[in-house]
């Protein structure tokens, strides 16, 4: 209880320094639209959470993050799995994910955007940054259980599914949230940033893009705030479904 | 009967710059037998091979020429000189997890019997990573005496325990196999297992 409160205590010290800070510097550049204050932030965003357009926006792109990271999850497990038990399958397919890894997110939106409308294109997006980071974790899990393990399991005859159960899940779950919290985060980003060039209908891109354009600073950083919040507290949740997870 | 004839293996690995595998050879024209009913002890330094003639009993690596009868339908428990148990799992679950054409309740009653025999009934809910290396010994032990079977392999079995824990985890083990291949290099433990025939491990290469 007493670590939990210094905990806090901690955080509300480290946090009231940094908005010092920023106000601070509001102070300095003295101007709104350059660096608007942090209370001025503050007012924008409780105004903003009161409009219609705010939930919807969070909404339809949380709906996007989610699709695409439950699509590239399940593509990645999918790949890391098949590349993981064959050498030649694996020698064929790499070099995919070294390209997808290497190719800037930028140009994936816009190339994407050939094919996919704007609502769509941010799933995809999403898809292609989640994937490989899962892919690339999952094939390290399966390649890196314990081969003692699993002679193991072949002496005492526990066949496939057992096998997979106690031996293979357990080794792979580790690697696997690793991928899942860090291809969240990634999802996230990416997902607004292809909001933002796909001026995609009811989105944070779009409302980020549109507070920019009306030179709207303090609403940009409330958007901006938003986002910052949302990912924090739903990386919290997923840490939280992830340690269920881990004791089942 | 089980008859390992003219058994030759050898481990290949490849070192940098070489062209062709370097072969280390752990049998060359190796034959033994495994009599029903008989304890059989193989001594032997460690790297000498014995960990692999486990191998070789248990199906999990092929000899590169030469046979291995009269395994068609015998069922084999084993007890690994490394425990090889699941970190993630508690004693109990370990034993359980072998245990094969029961349910849920069954298994659980058969491995707390097992881990009563192996005197760890304190132990039966704990993860293994908080239990002592004797323990978790005892353990691999008990899961072995739970897969049952017509033979029994031991790769140095009783390491890490008491020489009084020794005596009792060893009687016990005898009480449910009749067919033992032990492997080890301690003279006493072949004795405590009562083994009437020894073999070298350095015939694995002349003989």
């Amino acid at each position: 209880m007493k670590k939990a409160a210094g905990k806090i205590g901690i955080i509300i010290i480290v946090a009231a320094f940094w908005l010092a800070v920023w106000q601070l510097a509001a102070a300095l550049v003295g101007s709104e639209l350059l660096l608007p204050t942090p209370f001025s932030v503050l007012k924008t965003l409780f105004k903003l959470i009161k409009t219609v357009k705010f939930w919807q926006s969070l909404l339809h792109t949380l709906l996007r993050v989610l699709a695409g990271f439950a699509l590239g999850i399940i593509a990645g497990t999918l790949l890391g799995t098949i590349t993981a038990s064959s050498k030649l399958l694996s020698a064929f397919l790499s070099p995919l994910r070294s390209i997808i890894k290497a190719t800037p997110v930028t140009s994936f939106i816009v190339l994407l955007l050939l094919y996919f409308s704007p609502v769509t294109t941010p799933i995809a997006v999403c898809f292609l940054m989640v994937a490989p980071i899962a892919w690339a974790n999952v094939s390290k899990g399966i390649t890196e259980t314990d081969p003692q393990l699993l002679e193991m399991t072949k002496a005492f005859k526990l066949g496939r599914a057992k096998t997979l159960k106690s031996v293979y899940i357990p080794s792979i779950l580790p690697h696997f949230l690793t991928a899942a919290t860090t291809g969240f985060g990634f999802a996230w980003k990416s997902c607004v940033a292809a909001e933002v060039i796909a001026m995609s209908r009811l989105s944070i891109g779009k409302a980020l893009y549109e507070s920019k354009l009306y030179l709207e600073t303090p609403q940009l950083f409330a958007w901006t705030a938003a986002i910052i919040i949302i990912s924090m507290l739903l990386e919290a949740v997923m840490v939280r479904l992830i340690g269920r997870l881990k004791k089942w | 009967m089980v008859r390992l004839k003219n058994i030759c293996f050898s481990y290949k690995s490849f070192e940098t710059g070489a062209h062709e595998p370097r072969l280390e050879c752990v049998f060359g024209d190796f034959s033994m037998e495994l009599r029903e009913g008989e304890a059989l002890a193989v001594m032997g330094e460690s790297g000498s091979g014995k960990t692999t003639l486990v191998k070789l009993m248990l199906g999990l690596i092929k000899p590169d020429s030469g046979s291995i009868e009269g395994l068609d339908g015998k069922r084999i428990s084993v007890v690994f000189q490394e425990d090889r148990l699941l970190p993630w799992y508690s004693a109990k679950e370990n034993i359980a997890l072998v245990l094969h054409g029961m349910d849920k309740a069954e298994r659980e009653q058969k491995a707390l019997e097992l881990l009563a025999e192996t005197e760890l009934s304190e132990a039966a809910d704990k993860p293994i990573r908080e239990l002592s290396g004797g323990m978790q010994r005892r353990v691999s032990i008990a899961r072995a005496l739970a897969f049952g079977g017509d033979i029994i392999i031991l790769d140095e079995p009783l390491k890490g325990l008491d020489a009084e824990l020794k005596k009792r985890v060893a009687e016990r083990i005898r009480r449910h196999f009749s067919t033992i291949l032990l492997i080890t290099h301690d003279e006493d433990e072949a004795a405590l297992f009562g083994c009437n025939r020894i073999i070298s491990a350095s015939e694995f290469r002349t003989a």
